[in-house]
């Protein structure tokens, strides 16, 4: 090897994106991510099984309408799509940001604590590329995680209930392809609600050199939110919680669909995404690496 | 199994200087500071000052008590932690403003190996190789193999890294820096954790690097280590440079007149044998049980200066002692050792600075 060539290599851009591909490829293949994954997977199968034991029973059919998680529950019955709709209903407020918080906290924390971070750095990774391609691995999650969910459910629902027209929220019915394509439109929207837990996780990770410190913090920080945002005291400040308008996907299940609660739910998770990717960045582009 | 270390330190190693061995290099420094200090929160300085110039082609020892500064130093050039004041340029640039030019062609191993457990030795260089936006991916796999062999961890490539021993770990870590030609090589005590054969093996490789033309600079406590394979030196203690240049000048400007080889005769007869060294102008003669040591009249005097009758040649004070009906069962010279120049400098000696 000779030193002349050492020099003559110019980076090319699209080399860059190397990174990215290792760091998905790497979360994707971590012990971690798999059982998270997993347990995403379970929940829809023990729902479903927890509704079909419920009225193969001969219980009661289902209970109260309106809005909300649970009103999907008596609807999946007479069609396993909704179990889809539950699903993603029963893991929004905890699971999925859970695991996400768990990824994005982890993801520059983790590589600080075992001292990669320096070794990524003279690479030269660059520190605004590492913390897009941390960001972009993350948002990676958030949309894979909220499609296993939706897949596991739709499978799930397949075998233990009837599949056929969806009767949406309004009342009206539209065919069962229709359903699935609003069933793959809740997930992208579910999975966009995530961004800015995944914002906030990012950020909390430039913070510390101990990526279980990152995590329990974003966790934890995402639990005094929802406790927050149920308080009724707090009613002026809950607009700007970033869970409050999670459950807004719903919306997509009306005839017209109604835009505006995700259309809110989008501004506030962006809004999220800026300042504390913003924050991130002016946090990890100035800190000493020590670790 | 590479080579034997070449012999010895002896005078200075003339740093590579074969014609075409290195495409015209930006300035003749490889690494040069100027007032480089970093003051922590209190104020305290972990370095202070720093004025450091390591040649280019150089194998540079980075020397100094633990907690001295030599990794907050190596973290600055390495644009890891951001000076307080001061400058640093390393390869002819700023850094850390030129850190995405300049670190492709640094390879560097700080404060020992850092692996992905997970991963095996392999995938952990094809992670740090794809880090790299400067890295052809097209070569990687071959990159990454030539890198596992030239450590000698071809064989255990395949085996997750966190069953690897420490040595295996830190022989990895070399093998990141290694992954492309490198134009400097910075080395932060690449020997810790290996058994005496590894040590070997990897001053070898130092020193085949070296050959061709890279800067090595090394950081490491141990001082016979430096002696063996480095050129030039610097010590450092409580975040100062003490001071740096050419391994054999440092022991000279370090320990002053003392800086000049010992002699020491072992003999029965040591009063006999003081006399005759004295009178032969060896200075500094001490007896200690049956030894005799003393300072030689510049033995490395250039030729042609006359001189006040002393013998030239070590061998001649031999012959006079014996002469003099001096048994003489051991006669020998040792040139101060870095070690003496090290605790003559710093005073403390491996303590942690406070």
């Amino acid at each position: 090897m000779s030193l002349a060539e050492a020099v003559a290599r110019t980076p090319r851009p699209l080399w860059s994106l190397g990174l990215l591909g290792s760091e998905i490829t790497m979360t994707f293949r971590r012990w971690r991510t798999l059982a998270l994954l997993a347990v995403l997977a379970g929940i829809p199968v023990l729902v479903g099984i927890a509704v079909r034991i419920e009225t193969g029973d001969g219980g009661p059919d289902g209970g109260g309408g309106g809005e909300g998680g649970p009103a999907f529950l008596s609807q999946v019955t007479h069609n396993g799509l909704f179990l889809v709709f539950a699903s993603l209903a029963v893991t929004l407020p905890f699971f999925l940001p859970m695991s996400v918080g768990v990824i994005a906290g982890d993801s520059l924390a983790g590589e600080a604590s075992g001292g990669t971070l320096r070794y990524l750095l003279v690479a030269p990774a660059g520190r605004t590329r590492l913390l897009l391609v941390k960001y972009a691995t993350t948002l990676t999650f958030c949309l894979v995680s909220t499609l296993i969910v939706a897949l596991s459910a739709l499978a799930t629902g397949a075998l233990l209930f009837p599949l056929g027209e969806v009767t949406l929220l309004s009342g009206t019915s539209v065919s069962f392809g229709e359903g699935l394509l609003r069933a793959l439109a809740i997930a992208v929207a579910v999975a966009v609600s995530l961004t800015g837990v995944a914002a906030i996780g990012l950020f909390v990770s430039t913070l510390t050199t101990s990526g279980i410190a990152a995590m329990a913090t974003t966790v934890g920080l995402l639990i005094t939110v929802q406790i927050l945002d149920s308080l009724p005291q707090l009613h002026a400040l809950q607009p700007y919680l970033f869970p409050h308008y999670w459950l807004s996907f719903a919306d997509l299940l009306r005839d017209p669909v109604y835009w505006d609660q995700l259309a809110k739910n989008l501004g506030l998770q962006a809004l999220y995404a800026v300042v504390f990717g913003s924050a991130a960045w002016a946090r990890f582009s100035t800190r000493d690496i020590t670790a | 199994m590479p080579a034997p270390p070449a012999p010895g330190p002896g005078p200075v190693r003339p740093p590579v200087d074969e014609p075409g061995a290195m495409p015209a290099p930006a300035g003749e420094w490889a690494i040069e500071t100027q007032g480089l200090t970093k003051a922590y929160r209190g104020g305290r300085r972990a370095v202070d000052g720093l004025d450091l110039a390591v040649p280019r082609g150089s194998v540079f020892g980075f020397l100094g008590p633990n907690g001295c500064g030599k990794t907050t130093t190596i973290r600055m050039l390495m644009g890891l932690i951001e000076p307080t004041a001061g400058r640093a340029r390393v390869l002819g640039q700023p850094m850390p403003a030129a850190g995405r030019r300049v670190l492709p062609r640094v390879g560097a191993l700080i404060e020992g190996p850092a692996l992905y457990g997970f991963l095996s030795g392999r995938d952990n260089l094809r992670r740090f190789d794809a880090a790299d936006p400067a890295a052809d991916p097209r070569t990687r796999e071959e990159r990454v193999g030539r890198a596992l062999e030239r450590v000698g961890l071809a064989a255990a490539a395949g085996k997750k890294a966190r069953a690897y021993s420490l040595g295996m770990k830190q022989r990895l870590g070399l093998a990141a820096a290694l992954l492309r030609p490198r134009e400097l090589l910075v080395l932060d005590e690449p020997t810790n954790g290996l058994d005496p054969q590894g040590m070997r093996e990897i001053r070898a490789l130092v020193r085949e690097l070296a050959a061709d033309g890279t800067t090595v600079f090394l950081s490491s406590h141990l001082l016979d280590e430096i002696e063996q394979i480095c050129t030039h030196a610097a010590v450092m203690a409580r975040g100062r440079l003490l001071t740096q240049g050419p391994v054999a000048d440092l022991s000279a400007t370090a320990l002053g007149s003392h800086g000049h080889a010992r002699l020491t005769v072992t003999t029965p007869d040591t009063a006999d044998a003081a006399r005759v060294l004295k009178e032969c102008g060896v200075t500094g003669v001490e007896v200690t049980d049956d030894r005799v040591t003393g300072e030689l009249p510049h033995p490395d005097a250039p030729v042609g200066g006359t001189g006040d009758g002393a013998p030239r040649e070590v061998a001649e004070l031999n012959a006079a002692l014996v002469h003099a009906g001096v048994r003489v069962r051991g006669f020998g010279t040792a040139r101060a050792s870095l070690e003496d120049v090290f605790v003559s400098l710093t005073g403390e000696g491996f303590d942690v600075a406070g």
